[in-house]
């Protein structure tokens, strides 16, 4: 949670926003920053900055260029999508709020995007990795049908308080972006392949590298439901091979960083036990 | 069904429920939505999902009541089979989320717990915290990846629906669709396609909404040929946080916990809110309805709000309108356990604790009854026949409506915690009648190829031209959008005046041109979002001219739609019997304005405008009656009215089922 600071000083307030922008117009060319000015109003946050900027696509010395391209949603921090780093610190570009920003640096706002990802365009990042690890530890109740069944198990109040924290991990990417076992991967596309053959492709380089804490504990999440379990062995074994838990340097940046303090530690140091009881049992059952 | 395969665009609570379904159906669903399905705006529902529930219905409570105040709630304006239906499958809906693992609040013995929303009188509300919303469409995101690892759904994320495709029937056979990042365009074969993008608040400027409901998808298919429904039915939400970029929620679960809306009695009192002593502040909704307090629907509580801040002077703050939602009497660990997610964002955003300090809020737009027409099959009991393909169709055959973008559920005002339960209810129902539909028809994929290949040289024409509008002295796309939005927003909100919506009419129908010449700051392309954006901005305006003129067509007040010109009045008498006298008249005009404005407005498109017509209401279930909620008389307007049904149902004995539900309700 971000403490409320003081309000801003109205001396303080300056009339213009100088905003830089790390560019980049497409994958494999080279970025480039560049700088905005908008005029300021008050509650603004960093989207109805770029959304100024998107209006005016016009440059601080009055070049036209083409409106800065990023990714947001709900503007409510709910969604995920609007993840960048601003001054140096990855978060949710709809909750940096300007008065705040200015606080630290009065004299301009640094827009980037995500290192971890593939850039698509200007602050706009290819997340599908995060997505395909939450397939590799099927993170999902198998439920037999969506027919009537009547209700699901009785919950009891002490598991419902320790699930949900874990389950409102919006897969925004901040825990990976500050995570120093999470490496970019990127590949080009060959001339001449297909959508599935490319996938593929870049699903099977996912999958040498480190899943993430958000998966792991998406993992534990589902560990823990009376119906998830039935796919536990399956997410252990996931969690004990190529880039599983053992990958994890336990630098702690990624509980620091996440917008909805999800005890990211917490799970990994779960599925840690649970991964070496699993490996243990592995060996006896042979 | 080897062949088969049915194309949903959107992938909220609607988009994915029904894809889950149609998948265990064994249909192959390609699934396309402007953002990976997981940020779809379905996230932001906070509040919850009702049903009845063992412990209501042993308070007196059943499916029907739940039916009951969905009708009351909605000002009698929904067809009632689907809204039937749709009470009765909802202890399913909730069993069956519990199922795939959302973590509903459970009281201390394990059991769901409930609390109570807006509109009604019972505990029916299914709650995660208050992020419900976002915990059901991750359950359902989750069992769609499952489907995708089996190979049963392909997902296109990041790419923009354009249109749906029709053949030389007129039925729909696919849709063409744009990568929005490599900008190609494609079409797409598909034996049936199913709309669930959600509502149009991007139309309005800012809203509650995510920026991906601009309501542009609904917009094509109605200028496709789908017609559209009870447009001028826009809600908005008595309790938002005014911000620059959005209006931000502050979830009527807020006021389900206990929460209470009050302003200090005295205009510009300065005093900080905890220094206003209990007798200085006026709580207006608890005292104007006593039944209902702060839980009255939405529609009341919003223009209450409005008036105690625009014509009662009584704003709580000198630079801008709001009033205090006050929840500091509340123990601060059971505001965390209940309502974490919406203080946390209260907290974010305006840098206040709302546990110590009342919160500051006002009205904004937040959700469209109105949307795609959509047919349905009723059954011997009133409620719909499981399987028909009738069910959740638009006019365009083998093109399908769910979630908030079509116009069925809600009539003239949505009750809380009931949108959850009508995206997820229509996404599971219209799987069946989607299986029996493709039956009976020729597989798309067999069709010629020019039917494909026309609608994607069409797509792509349109898009070619827009690029070649260079930057230079056409319309900003941005500014034209502010510009809508400010229109949309002064005249079609909450009060409505004909003389202020006929001159809104007139300057939205001009930016059916204007918008053409929107000249573009990128001509790029790969990922250009200036084109995008400004496809959704034209298509936008369709939508915005069928809601202004049904607002101006429609010379009544119901639910959200309220015309102080048109509105039926308090009751002035207090001498009994002429109060009595009064109250006779007033269910006169009641009586005569239901035979003339009962009914939904449907438009289609003409091309430049859209023409409107009344559709009949389906009413088989019961009868309409007065909404009455805070009505200075409204004891006296009940009574008579009930005695002029009791005689009716004397007199017509015909059909006793029905009458004996009316008495029975009343």
């Amino acid at each position: 949670m971000i403490a409320p600071g003081p309000e801003l000083n109205p001396a303080r307030r300056p009339s213009k926003i100088n905003v830089r922008v790390l560019r980049q117009d497409g994958p494999g060319t080279p970025p480039y920053w560049e700088r905005h000015q908008v005029d300021y109003e008050p509650d603004m946050n960093v989207i109805s900055v770029l959304q100024k900027i998107a209006a005016q696509a016009t440059t601080y010395d009055g070049k036209k260029v083409s409106p800065v391209a990023w990714d947001c949603g709900c503007l409510e921090e709910v969604c995920g999508s609007c993840t960048m780093v601003i001054n140096g610190r990855v978060r949710q570009s709809c909750s940096a709020l300007v008065d705040r920003l200015f606080e630290d640096n009065p004299e301009e706002i640094l827009l980037e995007p995500m290192t971890k990802f593939p850039v698509v365009r200007d602050l706009k990042i290819d997340r599908s990795r995060l997505f395909h690890s939450l397939k590799r530890v099927q993170a999902w109740v198998p439920v037999d049908s969506y027919f009537d069944m009547g209700a699901g198990p009785r919950i009891p109040r002490e598991d419902q308080e320790q699930n949900y924290p874990l389950s409102q991990c919006m897969s925004c990417g901040c825990c990976l972006e500050a995570c120093p076992q999470f490496n970019k991967v990127e590949l080009i596309r060959h001339v001449g392949e297909s959508d599935e053959a490319f996938d593929a492709r870049k699903n099977q380089a996912y999958e040498s590298e480190f899943i993430g804490p958000h998966a792991i504990s998406q993992a534990m999440l589902f560990n823990a439901h009376p119906v998830g379990k039935n796919l536990k062995k399956e997410r252990l074994e996931t969690l004990t091979s190529t880039g599983g838990i053992q990958a994890c340097g336990n630098a702690q940046n990624c509980v620091a960083v996440c917008p909805k303090e999800i005890p990211l530690t917490t799970s990994i140091a779960r599925a840690g036990r649970a991964a070496t009881l699993h490996s243990i049992k592995k060996l006896f059952d042979r | 069904m080897a062949n088969n395969r049915v194309l949903v665009v959107g992938g909220g609570l609607a988009g994915l429920s029904a894809t889950m379904k149609l998948a265990e159906l064994g249909v192959a669903v390609d699934l396309i939505s402007l953002t990976p399905v997981k940020r779809s705006h379905s996230v932001c529902a906070q509040g919850g999902i009702n049903s009845v529930n063992d412990q209501t219905r042993q308070q007196g409570d059943s499916e029907w009541n739940h039916f009951d105040d969905t009708i009351y709630g909605g000002d009698f304006l929904q067809n009632q089979p689907p809204v039937k239906e749709m009470a009765y499958w909802a202890p399913k809906v909730i069993d069956l989320m519990d199922r795939l693992g959302v973590t509903f609040n459970r009281t201390p013995e394990g059991y769901i717990d409930r609390r109570r929303f807006g509109g009604t009188l019972y505990k029916r509300t299914a709650f995660a915290g208050a992020t419900t919303g976002q915990q059901l469409l991750y359950a359902l995101d989750e069992q769609v990846r499952r489907w995708e690892v089996e190979g049963l759904v392909k997902k296109y994320e990041f790419w923009d629906f354009l249109g749906p495709i029709l053949d030389d029937n007129g039925r729909c056979v696919g849709a063409v669709a744009q990568d929005m990042v490599s900008m190609e365009i494609r079409s797409f074969a598909a034996d049936a396609v199913v709309v669930a993008t959600g509502g149009c608040g991007l139309l309005y400027g800012r809203s509650t909404m995510s920026v991906f409901c601009t309501g542009s998808a609904a917009s094509r298919c109605f200028q496709a040929g789908a017609k559209y429904g009870n447009g001028e039915f826009i809600q908005v939400h008595p309790t938002a946080i005014p911000g620059a970029d959005k209006l931000r929620l502050m979830s009527e679960s807020a006021r389900g916990e206990g929460g209470r809306v009050w302003v200090p009695r005295k205009p510009n009192d300065t005093r900080p809110p905890k220094q206003i002593p209990t007798s200085d502040r006026f709580f207006f909704l608890e005292e104007r309805f006593p039944k209902y307090g702060n839980l009255v629907p939405r529609d009341i509580a919003t223009r209450e709000i409005f008036n105690i801040c625009v014509n009662e002077g009584l704003s709580v703050d000198p630079t801008r309108m709001c009033v205090y939602l006050d929840l500091t009497h509340i123990p601060r660990h059971e505001l965390d356990r209940k309502l974490g997610g919406i203080l946390e964002i209260y907290e974010k955003f305006q840098g206040v604790d709302p546990r110590e300090e009342p919160m500051k809020i006002f009205p904004a737009v937040h959700y469209s009854m109105g949307g795609l027409w959509v047919d349905y099959e009723a059954n011997g009991e009133g409620g719909l026949l499981p399987g028909s393909p009738r069910n959740q169709s638009t006019n365009v055959p083998g093109l399908y409506a769910i979630g908030e973008c079509d116009y069925q559920y809600h009539g003239a005002n949505r009750l809380g915690a009931n949108s959850l339960l009508s995206c997820i209810f229509s996404g599971l129902f219209v799987g069946p009648g989607i299986v029996n539909w493709m039956k009976s028809n020729k597989a798309a994929a067999d069709l010629p190829k020019s039917i494909f290949e026309r609608a994607l040289g069409e797509h792509t024409a349109r898009h070619k031209k827009l690029l070649s509008n260079a930057s230079g002295d056409g319309e900003n796309p941005y500014l034209l959008h502010q510009e809508l939005g400010d229109i949309m927003t002064r005249t079609a909100t909450v009060v409505r005046y004909n003389n202020q919506l006929t001159d809104a009419y007139e300057k939205v129908s001009a930016m059916v041109e204007r918008s053409q010449r929107c000249s573009l700051a990128d001509t790029g392309n790969w990922t250009n979002q200036n084109v995008i954006f400004t496809k959704s901005l034209q298509d936008m305006i369709p939508i915005a001219q069928c809601i202004l003129k049904g607002a101006l067509m429609r010379d009544e007040s119901r639910g959200a739609h309220f015309k102080p010109d048109f509105c039926m009045p308090n009751l002035q008498a207090t001498d009994p019997t002429e109060r009595r006298h009064e109250a006779e008249k007033w269910c006169d005009a009641f009586e005569v304005n239901t035979s003339k404005f009962l009914k939904s407005s449907v438009c289609s498109w003409k091309g430049q405008e859209p023409d409107l017509v009344f559709e009949d209401i389906d009413t088989r279930l019961m009868k309409p009656r007065p909404r009455l909620y805070g009505l200075v008389g409204g004891e006296v307007i009940e009574e008579v009215w009930k005695q002029r049904s009791r005689s009716k149902e004397e007199t017509a004995p015909s059909k006793p089922a029905a009458a004996k539900q009316l008495a029975g309700s009343v």
